[in-house]
């Protein structure tokens, strides 16, 4: 479940414009005030205050939010005002980029969306960067690597209910095999995962865990902790079956890493306050004994931390 | 009175001549109109078609000729249900019944996944969900075995950039890549990552910019057969000379050699390219370029009845 917190009636999108308009005014920037207002706005209502505002000023918001913010706070803003298909194509570009490059965003841009939200985000990509999301990442990517994400970020996943037990049953044993003798890089195990609905990956691996009376991951903790592809192969599990412990598992090593991981923070903050950062929160607060605001409170200052707490759902505005 | 039929008009309104479809006309006319008599009369001279009995004295029909009238019979059925349908449908149930097929029919699963704009082939995948129950990736990836699986999976996943702007630096890298690729003894070439990477994910403009390069730098054509897989092969002509590559399984299916499979070519290429004008403009140059015939006279001299008139219409659309 969502986060976000609109109220029942919000301006017009040309009064929003406006009032934003005047928090770039004069010296400094009212920070609160964009706070509250872009803080309280759905996907949709957020696209619209674009529009108006690009028609009244003849600028993109984007560009002027850039100008005036800075830092941490203004990848926040940044990154919550793109629209997610948008957010998706600039997220994963960086993500192909030498110096901001991550397997880790990749795997979980594709495996985390639905089969849409992932499309529209390689049609954002055509358009942002008129090349396709995958002709860049199969260029960044090496090895094993590319063998496992340009499939994953390819893919277009059935989406139904429909799963196939025997092909469920085959499947958990071919997995088990390969598992057993460290074949973690094997073309089935990756054709599996990256072609096999939802519904049909979550049966295999209950199966899984039905047959050989351990869950697949804790299956795969036997490997070596230094292997970063055994890692990913874990996280692309995670994310296709239980997706927000992984979304829990990188917040807490995002805010406990000396320093906090800000990009991870704010990537998962405004990536899932629209879609099941309160489910995410609740299962942060089972695992850590903390509420999830609370870490993030004591580990943030400033106008960054008032606008996650927004986006959290847990200001007073 | 009806005249005696005549055997060879008769065989050609069947097409058991090396023609296809059925001239329902004539068929009327003559063997409508006919008397028994000269129905039995044809059938004693019709020793393709039946076969005597002596002993009962009777002349039965070849298992071969009830096959053969289905199948020229149901070219024109075909061709418009095929036509009727849309063409994301069309497309999804050819991949389909490739990957039934087997490995003799894959071709289809590299036409349909070449020579389609991206958002055609991403409406066959979005038809393949609604109609078949799982992703085209999955199927495919689960049938197919061996060095043309990431080829074949990569090709269907495809979702190009189709705008024109193309960074030539990296196509005369990937030129050169391909270069080395061909040229190296030890893995065939499409089991090379970096072949496939470049096939299945490149746009159709940059891949045109390294084949003109490969070309400048190998001295030979990428197009003249570059690896042991025909899939690949294939894979390049459609990618980049995609009405060459119609223009020959066109003639291929014209062929008086062509078999029953083949054939069936000639339908497929006519429904799934008519709406294209542009793409069938093209076609009809080329096959009038390679094989010094034009496709309308062709069809013509080849052809029966209303399947005939049907190819010939969709034909005319891009006239």
């Amino acid at each position: 479940m969502a986060t976000l917190k609109v109220s029942d009636s919000v301006p017009a999108p040309s009064e929003d414009a406006e009032q934003l308009r005047t928090a770039f005014e004069g010296w400094g920037t009212n920070e609160d005030l964009i706070i509250s207002i872009l803080g309280h706005r759905s996907a949709e209502q957020r696209k619209q205050i674009r529009q108006s505002y690009h028609e009244t000023y003849g600028e993109d918001l984007l560009k002027t939010l850039d100008k005036e913010l800075s830092n941490d706070f203004e990848r926040a803003i940044l990154l919550w005002t793109l629209e997610p298909a948008e957010r998706d194509a600039l997220l994963t570009n960086e993500a192909t980029k030498r110096w901001t490059s991550s397997n880790q965003v990749l795997m979980e841009v594709a495996c985390t969306r639905t089969s849409t939200q992932l499309l529209h985000a390689r049609q954002a990509y055509h358009a942002r960067y008129k090349k396709s999301l995958e002709e860049d990442v199969a260029h960044h990517t090496t090895g094993d690597f590319r063998k496992l994400l340009v499939p994953l970020v390819t893919s277009y996943r059935y989406e139904g209910d429909e799963v196939n037990m025997t092909l469920a049953k085959q499947e958990a044993k071919l997995i088990h095999e390969k598992i057993k003798d460290k074949h973690y890089t094997d073309e089935d195990v990756i054709r599996i995962l990256s072609t096999r609905s939802k519904a049909q990956i979550n049966a295999t691996f209950n199966r899984y865990q039905d047959d050989h009376g351990e869950e697949i991951l804790k299956s795969l903790e036997e490997g070596d902790d230094d292997d970063k592809f055994l890692s990913l192969l874990r996280s692309t599990i995670q994310c296709l079956t239980r997706p927000e412990l992984y979304f829990v598992d990188v917040l807490r090593s995002a805010i406990n890493k000396t320093g906090t991981d800000e990009g991870a923070l704010t990537r998962i903050v405004t990536t899932r306050a629209e879609i099941d950062l309160k489910v995410i929160g609740e299962e942060y607060q089972r695992r850590n004994s903390i509420p999830l605001e609370k870490a993030i409170t004591k580990d943030t200052r400033g106008d960054y931390e008032k606008m996650l707490v927004a986006l959290l759902g847990e200001d007073d505005a | 009175m009806a005249l005696p039929l005549d055997l060879e008009s008769l065989t050609e309104a069947f097409s058991g001549n090396l023609g296809m479809g059925v001239d329902e006309n004539a068929l009327i006319s003559t063997l409508g109109k006919s008397h028994k008599d000269h129905r039995k009369l044809f059938r004693k001279a019709s020793k393709g078609f039946f076969v005597e009995d002596e002993e009962r004295a009777f002349e039965k029909c070849h298992d071969h000729f009830v096959r053969h009238l289905k199948l020229e019979f149901s070219r024109f059925n075909n061709a418009v249900v095929m036509w009727a349908m849309h063409p994301w449908e069309r497309d999804a149930r050819l991949m389909k019944k490739a990957l039934k097929k087997g490995e003799e029919a894959y071709n289809l699963i590299v036409e349909v996944a070449c020579t389609r704009s991206a958002e055609d082939l991403l409406g066959a995948r979005k038809a393949y969900h609604s109609l078949f129950d799982q992703s085209m990736e999955e199927d495919i990836a689960s049938h197919v075995h061996g060095p043309n699986r990431k080829l074949l999976v990569g090709l269907v996943s495809a979702y190009r950039y189709e705008g024109n702007k193309v960074k030539d630096d990296s196509a005369k890298s990937e030129a050169k890549t391909l270069a080395e690729a061909v040229a190296s003894r030890g893995e065939e070439v499409v089991e090379k990552d970096e072949v496939v990477r470049i096939l299945t994910t490149r746009s159709k403009p940059h891949l045109q910019h390294v084949y003109k390069h490969f070309n400048d730098i190998k001295g030979s054509d990428l197009l003249g057969g570059v690896s042991h897989s025909s899939l690949l092969n294939e894979a390049l002509l459609c990618l980049l000379k995609p009405a060459v590559y119609f223009s020959k399984i066109l003639d291929a299916s014209l062929n008086n050699e062509a078999d029953k499979t083949t054939k069936k070519w000639l339908t497929r290429v006519f429904v799934t390219r008519a709406d294209h004008s542009d793409e069938m403009k093209e076609i009809k140059e080329e096959y009038n370029k390679l094989y010094g015939e034009t496709l309308p006279q062709r069809i013509q001299d080849k052809i029966k009845g209303n399947y005939r008139d049907f190819l010939i219409t969709l034909l005319s659309k891009s006239d």
